[in-house]
């Protein structure tokens, strides 16, 4: 869960290579907002303010891991499954814009890296993985929570093979242990992943068991153990 | 850090009066010129981090603030730190290590570089006021419904952070002890909870908005104030410096 160290500084990625995606990160956070705004016209912007103000509460949460070491959320995967893919991504974009200009957090001239890594591949990559994985999971809280968990740790090392991608196109040249470094960057953010997904998976259900109609990935249809208020015995 | 006011330091310097599209446009093209400046020469790095240094002492921003804030680089420096142990290429000895020569020249770049666009950064955010970055934004011709939504955030945001906070409160007083694993199921229950306040408040802000006439426009007539262009040259000398700089020490080496 250690977000910043995904919010790229100046100039590890080339111009050319954080220009490119700059322009896909405007394109596709384009789309997100005219589709977003085809599912909530005129609610569009109180609506994603709020989820907005939430995923950014969501990432403040800190909470001690070890000693020293303290974690938060990236929230892609808990945007996407609550909000859907298209606000969930509208929404970590303003939250990713609004650290690198109020807080200095990644650089402004790798935003476009930033946004697609965190915003576009992970909340995509979330719901692509929690809409396979509902159509194979029984439609219980177990289910909706196994899906999430698989969601979140896909999510979270689909993002940082994004910043791998980008640093092989666009990086410092490390010859051979480039390899090395895909694997120690992915190997670690499986780690971070398990963090996220337990999180995020608990905060899901926990949606889900009281307003299901708030759950993006359910749509619409509540869980098929409606309501229960106490861990029944046999869901385990 | 409080999200409604960002890392904003209220003053009266020239740097706090000077419009905000000015500021970011500045912002931009100074990390560029930074980000343009070749490794090697390590004295222009000096210079561009005078630059930066004279403009903080011009906005009465103390160092010690702006070192503070500059930790949020700090996972990246341990990949600087790595690179002259990962790098393939001539070895040179310092004592008893044995590192890569452009591993140190790619340790030194990415720690020069991301050090001073932090400091840039950090230059806008402590002289420029939320709302001023918005109508920065604005003037620049952002689309207005992304700058709506992260208004709405960003004026949002302290109210859902002091609802997470205070959950926690409320845990800790009924003798929860929040440690290690242990706290992670209380914790994402909790952020369960907020995330269904949060969308029943937003849908009562619309509501509150509907009945108010609200109709998908904020019905703002008056736009930011255009800068002058007295204020976009002299900002702009700035960059130009650095990006000349930029462009002359790639020249001649």
């Amino acid at each position: 869960m250690e977000d910043l160290a995904l919010h790229i500084p100046t100039d590890v990625i080339d111009g050319p290579t954080s220009l490119g995606f700059a322009l896909i990160a405007v394109l596709a956070v384009g789309w997100c907002t005219v589709a977003a705004r085809r599912g909530l016209d005129e609610r569009l912007v109180p609506l994603a303010g709020l989820a907005t103000a939430f995923i950014f509460a969501a990432q403040m949460l800190n909470f001690p891991i070890a000693a020293g070491v303290s974690g938060h959320l990236l929230g892609g995967a808990l945007a996407a499954a609550l909000l859907g893919p298209w606000l969930g991504a509208l929404c970590v974009t303003v939250v990713i814009a609004i650290q690198a200009l109020l807080f200095a957090d990644g650089a402004v001239t790798a935003l476009g890296l930033n946004v697609v890594n965190m915003a576009l591949i992970a909340t995509f990559t979330a719901y692509g993985v929690l809409a396979l994985a509902l159509k194979v999971l029984p439609r219980t809280r177990w289910g909706l929570g196994a899906a999430v968990f698989a969601a979140a740790i896909v999510s979270v090392v689909a993002a940082s093979a994004g910043f791998v991608l980008q640093f092989w196109l666009g990086g410092e040249e490390v010859g051979q242990s480039l390899g090395a470094m895909a694997v120690a960057i992915l190997g670690t953010h499986v780690l971070v992943g398990i963090g996220e997904a337990v999180i995020t998976a608990g905060a899901v259900t926990a949606v889900a068991v009281a307003r299901p109609d708030l759950v993006h990935a359910l749509r619409g249809t509540p869980l098929a153990r409606p309501a229960a208020t106490l861990p029944s015995k046999d869901a385990a | 850090m409080n999200p409604v006011d960002g890392l904003h330091r209220p003053g009266d310097s020239p740097l706090h009066r000077l419009r905000p599209q000015v500021k970011i446009v500045g912002l931009v093209a100074f990390t560029c010129a930074i980000a343009a400046t070749p490794r090697e020469a390590v004295w222009a790095f000096g210079i561009h981090a005078a630059i930066l240094a004279g403009l903080f002492a011009l906005a009465r921003v103390p160092a010690g603030w702006v070192v503070t804030r500059s930790l949020v680089e700090s996972p990246f420096l341990v990949l600087a730190l790595a690179f002259p142990f990962m790098v393939e290429g001539p070895a040179v000895h310092i004592g008893v290590l044995t590192v890569s020569e452009p591993g140190l020249w790619a340790g030194w770049n990415l720690l020069a570089k991301a050090t001073l666009g932090v400091w840039a950064a950090l230059l806008l955010a402590a002289t420029t006021p939320v709302a001023g970055v918005l109508a920065g934004l604005s003037r620049l011709r952002c689309p207005e419904i992304l700058l709506q939504i992260t208004a709405f955030a960003i004026r949002y945001a302290h109210l859902t952070v002091a609802e997470v906070t205070q959950m926690r409160l409320a845990r800790l007083a009924r003798c929860d002890d929040p440690r290690f694993l242990w706290q992670a199921g209380a914790l994402a229950r909790s952020l369960g909870t907020v995330f269904i306040r949060s969308f029943e408040r937003g849908e009562r802000v619309w509501q509150a908005m509907a009945a108010r006439g609200y109709t998908g426009r904020l019905p703002l007539e008056v736009g930011p104030a255009p800068a002058s262009a007295r204020q976009w040259s002299t900002a702009m000398a700035v960059p130009l410096a650095a990006a000349a700089l930029a462009a002359w020490t790639a020249a001649t080496l």
